[in-house]
């Protein structure tokens, strides 16, 4: 399997956008999506970086994509998103919205917020000129078995999601505005608070969630640490790496020797603990039952 | 006038919202093809068959949902549906999956397709996309939307749109929301449920009730106050130093006030949600809202007294439709 690194989810500044694409075209990644996937308002703020990095991560070998907003509604947004295939790289498609501005017979890749839960569909998004796709975080072991062998069947790679909080859903409504009694359109971008989202705890002090502006994830770092022999087995072609503020780069280079068989899962369990957000990990999609369970806890979650 | 949807969870509710007024019904069969895949709901083919008979005797239409996602290897359970869809006389099946809007549109060309709000299809540009791949004639709006959206989105396409009006709101985009199998491992893409009540636990502590799902507590209230069910996304959270309705408060949907205006905005179609609802609940709701877009067509101001008895008691929001709720 290889290592693909995702678009990073977070209002980053600028320079921490340009170091951290900096740093990671010399980490043991095959491909990179960059690019805004959840909120168009922050983009005029870093997208003045997309082209550097771009440039440095071509130039270590790394193949790279842009990856189109998660929704979109706004006419500023539907141009964006058409302007995308300017810049000539695939587009990685993450609203259904993208593919419409895709022209027929030119290739592009599938995110995981597109939802491809069965054959017919990634059978549709392959004669459409898919040509790579990850699919949603919330499918099982089986399902993803089933998709990966028509992907090999197809020439297409399956990817799946490896690393990262769980995007788990996408509104209209900002709830960091919500959160500082804001509404979305006078915002004053509070998201930049959280470089890795705004922690959400049930009220008995349970970890739960994250909220990332119009973005909702799983305070725990999903990580497919315990999972790789049944993924490889199963002919996933990638692991998907979602960009966390600290320690990313030595969180790829963990993978990378859990792929080479350099560490096991434990191994890359405890080198993760302290490195993630929290210190809580899930593999619960792929193993059950739920999402939030973590197949190697020694106790419930 | 503005097409009536209303909702239909078992033969009764169906004839219920017919008689009282509905210009089409939506249900869908007792399976995970559905959205509303609860215990006790839903049609088999045979009464699907009988409901159909029974709304076009009375010039009422039947939408069947099969607006679940597909599971990898057992695509045929959902194109069984659409074949009992269209053998019982459906009038159009609304559908989510690229999929089988695909393998509706090869094998079913003759039944009409619906593009569900689970689709989240939220600009032109994509149900464009949807209406010439799959010939989608009318496409229901995700909730994300305000009514000059959907005014703008009108004068770009060429198929129907459909807009929900009253009952329960996601705040969420639909279709793409994990969140229920999070915490349960049951999700409406997958499972056609959304936080199911086989794993919610209630439990008395100290002076409160908590509501649990899959183990998360999701609310407390004390013991002597109404307790929400403790749907996920409408629970009370903590973040930093503030603890309150993190996404939504218990809200359920009311836009009957801006049915004028939706109407203005070139909506075709009125939904109501509540499948899971009870027969008269549904018959009290669909009298209401047919006699306010009676009035809507004759020019006349809504029948107000009517419909504000209908969230009496409720809390209700006009949801994304008003630019504020963002």
């Amino acid at each position: 399997m290889e290592l693909t690194v995702g678009p990073n989810f977070f209002f980053w500044p600028a320079e921490t956008v340009r170091g951290f694409y900096r740093e990671l075209s010399d980490a043991p990644v095959s491909r990179v999506v960059l690019g805004e996937l959840v909120c168009s308002k922050r983009l005029p703020f870093w997208q003045g970086e997309i082209p550097g990095a771009i440039e440095a991560l071509v130039e270590a070998g790394k193949e790279v994509a842009i990856t189109s907003l998660a929704l979109i509604t706004l006419k500023r947004e539907r141009k964006l998103t058409a302007e995308l295939q300017d810049l000539g790289l695939p587009v990685e498609v993450n609203d259904l919205t993208a593919l419409a501005h895709v022209p027929e017979g030119q290739p592009f890749w599938v995110g995981p917020l597109v939802n491809i839960y069965n054959e017919g569909t990634l059978r549709w998004l392959i004669r459409r000129g898919a040509r790579r796709v990850c699919l949603p975080p919330e499918l099982t072991l089986a399902s993803i078995a089933v998709l990966a062998r028509l992907g090999r069947e197809e020439g297409v790679p399956v990817e799946v999601w490896g690393h990262g909080r769980l995007p788990l859903a996408i509104s209209g409504r900002c709830y960091h505005a919500r959160l500082h009694d804001r509404a979305k359109d006078s915002c004053q971008f509070v998201c930049d608070q959280d470089p890795d989202g705004r922690d959400v705890e049930t009220l008995d002090g349970q970890s739960f969630l994250a909220v990332n502006g119009v973005q909702t994830l799983s305070q725990s770092t999903a990580s497919m640490a315990h999972q790789v022999a049944a993924l490889e087995e199963a002919g996933v072609a990638a692991l998907r790496l979602s960009p966390q503020s600290q320690g990313f780069r030595a969180i790829c280079a963990g993978y990378a020797d859990r792929l080479a068989g350099r560490i096991d899962g434990a191994g890359l369990e405890a080198m993760l603990r302290p490195m993630v957000p929290g210190g809580r990990l899930s593999d619960g999609f792929l193993a059950g039952p739920s999402g939030a369970h973590w197949s190697a806890a020694t106790e419930p979650a | 006038m503005m097409e009536l949807v209303c909702p239909a969870g078992t033969p009764a509710a169906l004839r219920a919202a017919v008689e009282t007024g509905a210009h089409a019904v939506y249900c869908g069969f007792a399976d995970e093809t559905n959205a509303r895949n609860f215990p006790g709901l839903n049609f088999s083919p045979e009464e699907l068959a009988e409901a159909v008979a029974f709304a076009h005797a009375r010039g009422a239409k039947v939408l069947v949902a099969i607006n679940t996602f597909p599971r990898a290897g057992a695509e045929p359970l959902w194109h069984r549906a659409l074949a009992n869809a269209e053998a019982a006389g459906a009038d159009a099946v609304i559908l989510a999956d690229i999929g089988l809007l695909a393998h509706a549109a090869d094998r079913h060309p003759g039944l009409r397709r619906h593009l569900s709000v689970q689709a989240a299809a939220a600009n032109p540009d994509a149900i464009n996309l949807y209406a010439s791949a799959f010939g989608v004639r009318r496409v229901v709006l995700p909730r994300v939307l305000t009514v000059d959206e959907i005014a703008a989105i009108n004068r770009e396409i060429d198929v129907e749109t459909e807009v929900f009006v009253f009952g329960g709101l996601c705040v969420m985009a639909e279709g793409r929301c994990s969140l229920s199998s999070y915490a349960t491992g049951q999700s409406p893409n997958m499972n056609g449920v959304c936080s199911p009540a086989s794993h919610v636990v209630y439990a008395e502590e100290g002076s409160d009730l908590a509501a649990r799902l899959g183990g998360f507590t999701i609310h407390r209230t004390p013991k002597s106050a109404p307790a929400p069910y403790p749907t996920l996304c409408k629970g009370c959270f903590t973040s930093g130093e503030q603890t309150g309705h993190i996404f939504e408060d218990p809200v359920s949907l009311d836009a009957t006030h801006l049915i004028p205006k939706l109407a203005k905005a070139g909506v075709s179609a009125l939904k109501i949600e509540g499948r899971q609802r009870s027969r008269a609940y549904v018959a009290q709701v669909v009298r209401a809202f047919r006699a306010a877009v009676e009035a809507q067509a004759a020019g006349l101001p809504l029948p107000e007294s009517v419909l504000a008895r209908l969230t009496e008691g409720q809390a209700a929001t006009a949801g994304a439709y008003a630019k504020t709720w963002r």
